[in-house]
């Protein structure tokens, strides 16, 4: 086990030097790397910030549920209770008292209200659920229709539909795009260690010959390709951070316009965590290709 | 205790570098494998410190069948061994120090005890003064003292060596006879392919002559 775990932290050392002796080409592959991994880590944190601020414009996504005129308020209190029953589903009830002193209150409709005989509004329910892709919606609302003395439940999803539409969109692209970068950093991985391992011939050859394994060969070319793309990850993460820091002030400015008040949300730990071992392991597989494929020179 | 039998090696294309060679090597034994260039004494060389395979016949070291190694044994096999080579395979971007201590990290020893067998071997070999020193900045003779260093720093039951005073100055070459001299006294064995005539005249007998990849 000491031998194992001085083994890995030589290796490791190995590769810091390694990347640290070469300053400039390293500072230009970082580069290459944090740029490929930039573009689809910033669009997928600005369709994160589209998801959010359209959930925000929409209000969050309501299904109003209206009673029946003539539901006793045992019939209101049972469907009170399946509503509540729900998993992830907020639901707050409106009287049809309250309802009807709402209506009262826009000035414009006041006397047409005063001159109704009796309140010809429903009790109703509000539902907010978590879940607001369309189908989910869809599901809910079909559900909720079928219960008793349930008269009509309104749910608007064109809009939903559209926008989770452009979001899916997006996301097939960013995927698209993302799968591309990641060949991109795994190739540049892929040559950087083709030249080390050329560069390293004579070292390899001579440590094979007194009884180096493979696992002690290609341990240090591991640990440098991942580290290379953990690097390039967390420069990715920066320069998404200063990209939203630019950004910040026009979409505020542009949201107040609108009446709203909307912050750019940027990455979390988690999501910079992601990045950087995302490029690890990316660094890490172009790493072993280049391994694999160079040591067979040497067989 | 090293005993080949029957022991062929043919390259492609056809060439028989070694056919039929039998002999048997005690352990503590040192013996000079001679010949003529081309004999066969490097790829038998070669063939014990399984760098090459045998095409056919076998060859035990130690007890173990090395014509029938699996790939993944042979790194463990050949850390018995102290290879040196004629053109010593150093590393001539790491100093003197560097360059012994990597069979020890090879085998995972922790920094502090690697430099002190590092430097132990190097004392041996009368090369501690310039553990520091890169390669390129060592004569010939010292440079393939360094190789020594780096061959007995695991201390190996084998120690293996192809031509290790080709190219040397008298002197250079006799301290390295000395060196291998010291080293069979302590009990390892030691097999070297040498035309040295200078060697082979005071080895008391101890020679395998190959001509032509057969034992004469």
């Amino acid at each position: 086990m000491n031998a194992w775990l001085t083994q890995h932290r030589a290796a490791f050392v190995q590769a810091v030097r390694r990347l640290a002796g070469n300053p400039f080409n390293t500072l230009l592959s970082l580069f290459a790397i944090g740029i490929a991994m930039t573009l689809p880590a910033f669009g997928y944190i600005v369709l994160d910030n589209l998801r959010s601020l359209g959930h925000s414009a929409s209000g969050g996504q309501q299904i109003s549920v209206f009673m029946a005129q003539d539901a006793s308020t045992a019939q209101v209190d049972e469907i009170r209770q399946r509503l509540q029953q729900l998993p992830g589903v907020n639901t707050r009830f409106v009287p049809r008292a309250e309802a009807l002193e709402r209506l009262q209150a826009k000035q414009d409709l006041a006397d047409i209200v005063a001159s109704l005989p009796r309140n010809p509004l429903p009790d109703a329910f509000i539902v907010e659920p978590t879940d607001i892709s369309p189908a989910a919606l869809d599901t809910l609302r079909n559900e909720i229709a079928d219960w008793p003395k349930v008269a009509h439940v309104q749910l608007d999803t064109a809009w939903v539909k559209r926008f989770d539409a452009f979001l899916r969109l997006g996301k097939l692209a960013l995927t698209l795009l993302a799968a591309l970068f990641a060949i991109g950093l795994i190739a540049v991985t892929f040559n950087t260690i083709r030249l080390q391992v050329m560069a390293k011939a004579a070292e390899i050859e001579v440590a094979r010959m007194i009884g180096a394994t493979d696992a002690f060969i290609r341990r240090p070319f591991y640990y440098f390709g991942a580290l290379q793309g953990a690097l390039g990850g967390l420069i990715a993460a920066a320069l998404v951070f200063a990209a939203l820091a630019q950004l910040a002030a026009p979409v505020s400015e542009l949201a107040a316009l609108y009446g709203g008040d909307y912050r750019l949300r940027a990455p979390t730990g988690i999501e910079v965590a992601i990045l950087t071992g995302l490029g690890a392991f990316l660094g890490w597989i172009g790493a072993q290709l280049s391994v694999s494929l160079s040591l067979r020179n040497f067989d | 205790m090293i005993v080949a039998s029957n022991l062929t090696k043919r390259y492609p294309g056809g060439f028989e570098a070694l056919r039929d060679v039998s002999f048997r090597i005690a352990a503590g034994e040192m013996v000079l494998i001679t010949g003529h260039s081309g004999a066969g004494k490097t790829t038998l060389v070669k063939l014990i410190a399984s760098i090459e395979r045998p095409t056919s016949g076998s060859l035990v070291v130690n007890g173990q069948n090395l014509s029938a190694l699996r790939r993944g044994a042979i790194p463990y096999v050949r850390r018995h061994f102290g290879l040196i080579f004629q053109d010593q395979k150093l590393l001539f971007d790491r100093n003197a120090l560097d360059n012994v201590m990597l069979p020890l990290q090879i085998a995972g020893f922790s920094q502090r005890d690697a430099v002190r067998r590092a430097q132990a071997a190097l004392d041996k070999v009368g090369l501690l003064a310039r553990e520091k020193a890169m390669p390129i900045a060592l004569s010939g003779g010292e440079q393939q003292r360094l190789a020594i260093a780096r061959a007995i720093v695991n201390r190996p039951t084998v120690l293996l060596a192809d031509e290790p005073t080709a190219n040397l100055d008298k002197d250079s070459a006799a301290d390295i006879r000395y060196l291998f001299s010291d080293f069979h006294r302590v009990g390892v064995t030691v097999v070297v392919a040498t035309h040295d005539q200078n060697w082979i005249e005071t080895c008391h007998g101890n020679a395998l002559r190959l001509g032509h990849g057969r034992v004469v």
